[in-house]
């Protein structure tokens, strides 16, 4: 082993860097791919997981959170679950083994493994930077995951839904997929695990819209209270492109979600809407990075946060804008709704402008329960308990609702209700 | 059907009282009217009746049917059959009107031992309800007074009010923000509702809407008491008059 600076490996290091001498023969993948598994291992032996100490992950140290990972689990349960969506396609990943099958005309899927054997996937498996913790583990055991690729102008009538579905052990996946010119499509990622056992997960996606496609990608991440989740969005929109993505966390006990998005297309949006339903001892981090690198594009952002018992919530947000993106109109804002006394939340925003001639704005918020709407419901007869419910799921039920798809709505408020149900 | 005694009240986050030995008998089938000047504390008494939380009644007793709701909150009020119709209806984002109707008629059902409504009952009763208030199903379909116009706030309350069809109904300046069409639509709902086994309190500062749901009793309340009580010419006496020569009289 590789130890540089007489650093002290912790169990979870030592886990990562054993699974990985113990799983190279199987991973897919020959020549430029296991060059660049080889290099992101070695990288990863020597910085090891990120500490508070690195900037980006002050508010998760990894190394102190990441206590354990488990080995990989060959007899995991693969039961599968019906699409969140009636009618959809659906395409799955069920423990770490892809189920590629065709879909709907105009799109193709390959799974990523077929890449990584063919050697197309080596060029993106390098990690974004040198604290791209997730980029490095995932890079190095990636071992499948579905290439999706929409052909211009393609528009998908039904949501296409992507499953993870991992009850114990590891799995690493990638879903690169291509938008082309025109193209519309609701894509659900969707990550499920129905196990006691802890299950580490990471999941990398790179995203690129075309000029004028229109897309809504939504991240669904509903896994058991002892799991591990890493993922990781890279998004590039392309001129008069737009993009609605949906994060909702409601599940997990160490997740951190990283979206990075370019926007490198004039006229065009990312619409950013982030649902953490944090309860028990979770800790879950979402970042998000985003660079308006041309002029007149948008961004829009709003999480909302509901935290009980003793969970832990951070969002960091940065807005970057270039010197030549004038008339670039950023807003971001991060509302908390606290219910516990011992629960936490941390926000971090971040602007960077470089331009003159822009509108950027963000803001944060911290509140209980709004007490004279919960006389209102109540003397209407609702119990305090109901009314509250009622409250809780109304400030997060107003984001959902802008995506003004009547099914899809109803299925997030669905999978939202139970969460309250089961935490409130 | 209401007997207040000797009530006393304050705001509990600093004490300063509102209501000071304020006493009122309502019968079953009455409309009694409450008028009286800014600050008189009309609207605290509304919501003492209602159970809200700001407010600590320190001596006294509400009787509701013979028993105190002194012990109740607000939702065991409601589903007793006190139902205020509130001067500032709150917007609440993310709820859906028709949901939030449907919950409330099917908790106080449950809370009275009743079945819950099938969905066809529950849209037939809604639907009929609106078109007497003339409430377009638009409205229905948006979040809970989220974007409705003053008058379209109060049409939503008589709305509430006639679905949940409480025993004691208490208006809270109802005709606060009412052009006089909308102001017969409401009198209207209120008197539809009329019937020899429900109270309705009116609380008003004018005459106007006193006009269209004419009182049995009219009650002047100055200072947190009830200072004269009579029948409904009073009211016109103190919209010849004003306040000024009861509150000199009762000094």
């Amino acid at each position: 082993m590789n130890m540089q600076t007489g650093m002290k490996l912790s169990v979870a290091e030592t886990a990562l860097c054993e699974a990985y001498d113990n799983a190279i023969g199987e991973l897919p993948g020959d020549g430029a791919v296991l060059a660049a598994r080889d290099t992101l291992i070695s990288d990863f032996k020597a910085a090891g997981l990120p500490t508070r100490r690195v900037e980006a992950w002050h508010y998760t140290d990894l190394k102190a959170l990441l206590r354990a990972v488990p080995a990989f689990d060959p007899a995991a349960s693969v039961a599968k679950v019906g699409p969140l969506v009636e009618g959809s396609s659906v395409v799955s990943v069920a423990n770490g083994l892809a189920d590629a099958r065709a879909t709907a005309e105009g799109v193709t899927v390959r799974t990523f493994k077929d890449a990584l054997v063919d050697g197309t996937a080596a060029a993106g498996l390098a990690a974004r930077d040198g604290d791209d913790a997730i980029g490095r583990i995932n890079g190095a055991f990636v071992r499948d995951g579905f290439v999706l690729d929409l052909a211009d102008g393609t528009e998908l009538e039904a949501p296409l839904e992507i499953q993870t579905i991992q009850n114990a052990g590891q799995t690493h996946t990638r879903f690169p997929a291509t938008f082309g010119a025109n193209t519309k499509a609701t894509v659900i990622e969707r990550h499920v695990a129905g196990g006691e056992n802890a299950a580490f997960v990471t999941t990398v996606s790179d995203i690129t819209l075309a000029d004028g496609a229109e897309i809504t990608w939504i991240i669904l991440q509903t896994q058991g209270a002892a799991d591990t989740h890493l993922g990781q969005i890279r998004i590039t929109l392309g001129t008069d492109a737009k993009l609605r993505l949906y994060v909702v966390n409601a599940g997990g006990k160490l997740v951190r979600q990283e979206i990075h998005v370019v926007v490198s297309g004039e006229g065009s949006d990312l619409t950013l809407r982030g649902i953490n339903l944090l309860g028990g001892e979770t800790h879950t981090d979402v970042t998000f990075t985003v660079g308006h690198d041309v002029p007149n594009t948008t961004s829009s952002e709003v999480i909302r946060n509901v935290i009980f018992d003793r969970a832990r919530g951070v969002f960091q947000g940065q807005i970057r804008v270039a010197p030549d993106a004038q008339k670039t109109d950023a807003k971001m804002s991060c509302n908390t709704l606290l219910l516990s006394d011992e629960a936490d939340f941390s926000a971090k925003p971040e602007l960077e402008i470089f331009a003159d001639d822009v509108q950027c704005g963000h803001g944060a918020t911290v509140i209980d329960i709004d007490h004279t709407q919960l006389y209102y419901l109540m003397a209407r007869g609702i119990p305090e308990n109901k009314a509250r419910a009622m409250l809780v799921n109304a400030f997060v039920a107003e984001i959902v609702e802008e995506l003004e798809d009547e099914p899809l709505v109803e299925a997030l408020e669905g999978i939202i209700a139970a969460w309250l149900e089961k935490h409130a | 059907m209401l007997e207040i005694k000797n009530l006393h009240a304050r705001i509990a986050e600093d004490g300063t009282e509102i209501i000071r030995g304020l006493n009122l008998t309502v019968k079953a089938g009455e409309v009694a009217a409450i008028m009286g000047p800014n600050g008189s504390g009309k609207s605290t008494l509304s919501y003492i009746l209602s159970g809200r939380e700001d407010y600590e009644v320190t001596e006294g007793d509400i009787l509701y049917n013979g028993e105190s709701i002194l012990e109740l909150d607000p939702a065991e009020r409601a589903s007793k059959g006190i139902f205020l119709a509130f001067q500032y209806p709150v917007e609440i984002p993310g709820v859906a009107t028709m949901q939030f109707l449907k919950v409330a008629m099917n908790e106080q059902r449950k809370a009275r031992g009743e079945d819950e409504l099938t969905t066809p009952d529950f849209m037939r009763r809604v639907k009929e309800a609106a078109a007497e208030l003339k409430i377009a199903p638009e409205m229905l379909r948006r979040p809970l007074n989220v974007g409705f116009s003053g008058g379209e706030k109060k049409r939503a309350e008589i709305l509430q009010m006639s679905l949940l069809e409480p025993k004691l109904c208490v208006l809270d300046e109802t005709d606060s923000g009412l052009d006089i069409d909308a102001l017969k639509i409401v009198a209207d709902g209120v008197n539809a509702l009329r019937s020899p086994d429900r109270a309705v309190i009116v609380i008003t500062h004018y005459q106007r809407l006193l006009d269209y749901i004419v009182p049995d009793t009219v009650h002047v309340l100055y200072k947190g008491q009830v200072i004269k009580s009579g029948d409904k010419t009073l009211a016109h006496e103190l919209e010849a008059n004003g306040y000024a020569d009861i509150i000199g009289a009762a000094a």
